[in-house]
C-alpha cells in the first residue's frame, strides 16, 4: 500500500493492540487492576479498624483483641517457633548429598528474600511459591520432596521469613496476561464461596475480622500470611501456608485441594500482592 | 546432640533476668493419640538453675506445664561473663544441661 | 550441695523434715541422676501432686492452709488464646518468700508448678500453663513461714475454626 495510508492503518493498528493489551482476558466486565484493587483492600480495613497501625494488621487476631494482644506478647519474649527457626537454619544451610545447599536454589543465597514470593515464573507460565521452590530445589539436587504442611518445610520457611523480618511484602505482577490471569483466578477463589457451610475466604477474613467463630477471634485478610510459617496453639506446632489453606477448607467442610494445586498457588498470590508494603512478621505464633 | 535448653540471661548490674525455653513434650499422661490410645506421661520434674555454686531457683514441674516450657525469674547479682547453669530430670529419668554466659 | 544450707528459713526445713518423712514412702521410684540433682536442696513432692484439691495440694507442699492476699498479684488472661499454652505470671509485694506454686482448680492434677525462691531470688515468676477448662487458677506464696494466695478466673473455650 502507498504511504501516506499506511500511516492512519498503522496507528489504527497500534491502537487496536494497545487496547488488546490493556485489556487482557478477564472473565468480568471490568478490567484487573491489581494496583486499583490493593489500594481498595487496604482501604477497606484502615476504614473498618482506624485505630489499628496498618504494619499491625499482620498480627493477625491479636491486632484485633487486647487480651490476646497481651497473651501473644508474653509469649513472643520466648517464643514456641523458636525450636523449628534454629532447625530451619541448621538445615538451610546443610549441604545436600551432591555437595550443592539451598543457598544455591535462591537469589542472594536465600537470604532476606521472602517478600518476593510467591511470584509469576513466565517460562512455566504459573505461580511459583516459596514452598514449592524450595521442594524443586531439593528434588532437582537429587533429594527427596518433604510434606508441604509443616516440620522441615516449615523450618525451612520460617528461617527464610526470619531474615526477611520487617521488609515490606513485594510482589510483582509481571506485564503477562497470563499473570494477570493467575492473580484474578487466585481473587475469583478467595471470594467465592464453598464447602458444607457455604464459607469464602472473604466470609470470615473480610467480613468478620476482629469477630468470633465459636470461640476463635478471626484474622484480617490484611497481611494474614506476612508471619507465616507459624506456630499454632491449635496444632501445638508448625504449619505452612499449605496447612493453613488445605486445614481451613476441611474445617467449612469443603474438600481440601492438595498443597500447591494451582487454585491455592493463584489465592497465595493474589493476597500476597494485596498486602504488598506490609511487613513480613514470619515466623509468627497464633492460637 | 544440642541441648533441649535454650537461655536468655541477662544482667542489669544489679540483677539478673533469665528465661529459659525448653524442649519437651511435656506429656501429662491425659491426652490421647489418634488411635484413642493415651499417651503416656512424659514430662520434666525438676528443673534447677545454679550460679556460682548455689541453687538461684528450682522448679518442681508436673504434667499441667505446657509442652516446650518457658520459665521467667530473676535474681540479686550475676553479672556479664558468669556462668548460668541449668539443668532438668524428667519422670523416665532422662535429664539435660547446659550452661549459658549471663549477657 | 550442703544440705544444711541455711539460707532455708527453720520452720521450712521443719516442714519439709514432717513431709519428708511421709512422703518418703511414694518416692521410692522417683529416679534421680546423681550428678544434676545432687544440687536439688528437696524431693520431689510427688504427694503434692497427687493431690486432688486446692487445699490438699497446699497441706502437702507447705503443710498450713493458705489465707488470701492482695499482695500477690496473679496475671493471667481473661479468656486463654490456648488452653494448651496460658502465660500466667506472678508477682508479690510480701517480704521474705520461699516458694511460689501455681495451681489450677479444674485440672486432673491441681498442682501444675511450685517453684524455690532462694534468699536473693526476686519473689516473681512467669511460665506457661496447661488449663484442662475455664478454671480457677491460683498462685500460692510460701513468705515467712506463712502461705498467702489470690486466685483468678481464667475463661478456657474449645479452639473454633481458626483466625
Amino acid at each position: 500500500m502507498r504511504l501516506f495510508s499506511a500511516i492512519p492503518f498503522a496507528s489504527a493498528a497500534l491502537a487496536l493492540a494497545v487496547l488488546t493489551l490493556a485489556a487482557p482476558s478477564a472473565p468480568a466486565a471490568d478490567t484487573v487492576d491489581p494496583v486499583k484493587d490493593a489500594t481498595a483492600f487496604k482501604k477497606f480495613f484502615t476504614d473498618k479498624f482506624p485505630k489499628v497501625k496498618l504494619e499491625d494488621f499482620v498480627n493477625g487476631p491479636y491486632s484485633m483483641n487486647e487480651d490476646l494482644h497481651r497473651q501473644w506478647e508474653e509469649k513472643e519474649q520466648f517464643p514456641p517457633y523458636e525450636f523449628s527457626l534454629e532447625m530451619g537454619k541448621e538445615m538451610f544451610t546443610k549441604p545436600f548429598k551432591n555437595g550443592k545447599s539451598y543457598e544455591d536454589c535462591f537469589p542472594n543465597k536465600g537470604i532476606g528474600i521472602r517478600q518476593n514470593y510467591p511470584y509469576f515464573d513466565e517460562k512455566e507460565g504459573k505461580v511459583v511459591t516459596l514452598e514449592l521452590a524450595l521442594n524443586r530445589c531439593r528434588e532437582a539436587n537429587g533429594e527427596p520432596a518433604f510434606s508441604y504442611v509443616k516440620d522441615e518445610m516449615a523450618a525451612l520457611t520460617a528461617y527464610m521469613a526470619f531474615t526477611s523480618r520487617g521488609k515490606p511484602m513485594d510482589i510483582k505482577i509481571p506485564n503477562d496476561p497470563r499473570a494477570l490471569e493467575a492473580y484474578e483466578k487466585g481473587k475469583e477463589y478467595f471470594y467465592t464461596r464453598r464447602g458444607q457451610l457455604n464459607f469464602s475466604c472473604a466470609t470470615c477474613h473480610v467480613q468478620s475480622p476482629g469477630e468470633r467463630i465459636r470461640a476463635e477471634v478471626l484474622a484480617p485478610a490484611l497481611g494474614i500470611l506476612n508471619a507465616m510459617p507459624i506456630y499454632r496453639s491449635e496444632w501445638s506446632g508448625m504449619g505452612t501456608t499449605s496447612r493453613r489453606f488445605t486445614t481451613c477448607n476441611s474445617q467449612i467442610r469443603g474438600v481440601p485441594l492438595s498443597p500447591q494445586d494451582d487454585e491455592y498457588r493463584n489465592v497465595e498470590y493474589y493476597l500476597s500482592y494485596v498486602s504488598n508494603g506490609l511487613p513480613i512478621s514470619g515466623p509468627g505464633a497464633r492460637p | 546432640m544440642a541441648s533441649t535448653i535454650r537461655v536468655r540471661a541477662t544482667s542489669n548490674g544489679d540483677t539478673t533476668e533469665v528465661q529459659a525455653l525448653i524442649q519437651h513434650p511435656m506429656d501429662s499422661g491425659f491426652v490421647k493419640d489418634a488411635k484413642g490410645e493415651i499417651i503416656p506421661p512424659h514430662f520434666i520434674q525438676q528443673l534447677t538453675f545454679e550460679y556460682d555454686g548455689r541453687n538461684v531457683f528450682a522448679a518442681d514441674w508436673g504434667g499441667g506445664v505446657s509442652k516446650d516450657p518457658y520459665v521467667k525469674f530473676a535474681f540479686k547479682g550475676g553479672k556479664k561473663g558468669d556462668d548460668l547453669k541449668i539443668s532438668w530430670i524428667d519422670n523416665k529419668g532422662a535429664t539435660d544441661t547446659t550452661t549459658a554466659k549471663i549477657q | 550441695m550442703d544440705r544444711t544450707d541455711t539460707r532455708f528459713s527453720a520452720p521450712r526445713r521443719l516442714i519439709l523434715q514432717a513431709i519428708g518423712a511421709v512422703a518418703l514412702v511414694g518416692l521410692g521410684n522417683i529416679p534421680f541422676a546423681g550428678g544434676a540433682f545432687a544440687a536439688a536442696n528437696d524431693k520431689y513432692p510427688d504427694e503434692a501432686f497427687k493431690a486432688k484439691t486446692e487445699a490438699d495440694a497446699i497441706k502437702a507442699l507447705y503443710g498450713k492452709t493458705a489465707e488470701a492476699s492482695d499482695r500477690v498479684k496473679l496475671d493471667a488472661p481473661e479468656i486463654a488464646e490456648n488452653g494448651a499454652v496460658v502465660p500466667v505470671s506472678v508477682t508479690t509485694t510480701l517480704p521474705d518468700v520461699t516458694s511460689i506454686s501455681f495451681l489450677v482448680s479444674e485440672n486432673p492434677v491441681v498442682l501444675v508448678a511450685s517453684y524455690k525462691i532462694p534468699a536473693g531470688t526476686m519473689p516473681s515468676v512467669a511460665n506457661r500453663i496447661k488449663m484442662a477448662k475455664t478454671s480457677n487458677v491460683i498462685v500460692v506464696v510460701e513468705a515467712g513461714g506463712k502461705v498467702y494466695s489470690t486466685t483468678k478466673e481464667v475463661k478456657v473455650t474449645v479452639g473454633g475454626c481458626g483466625g
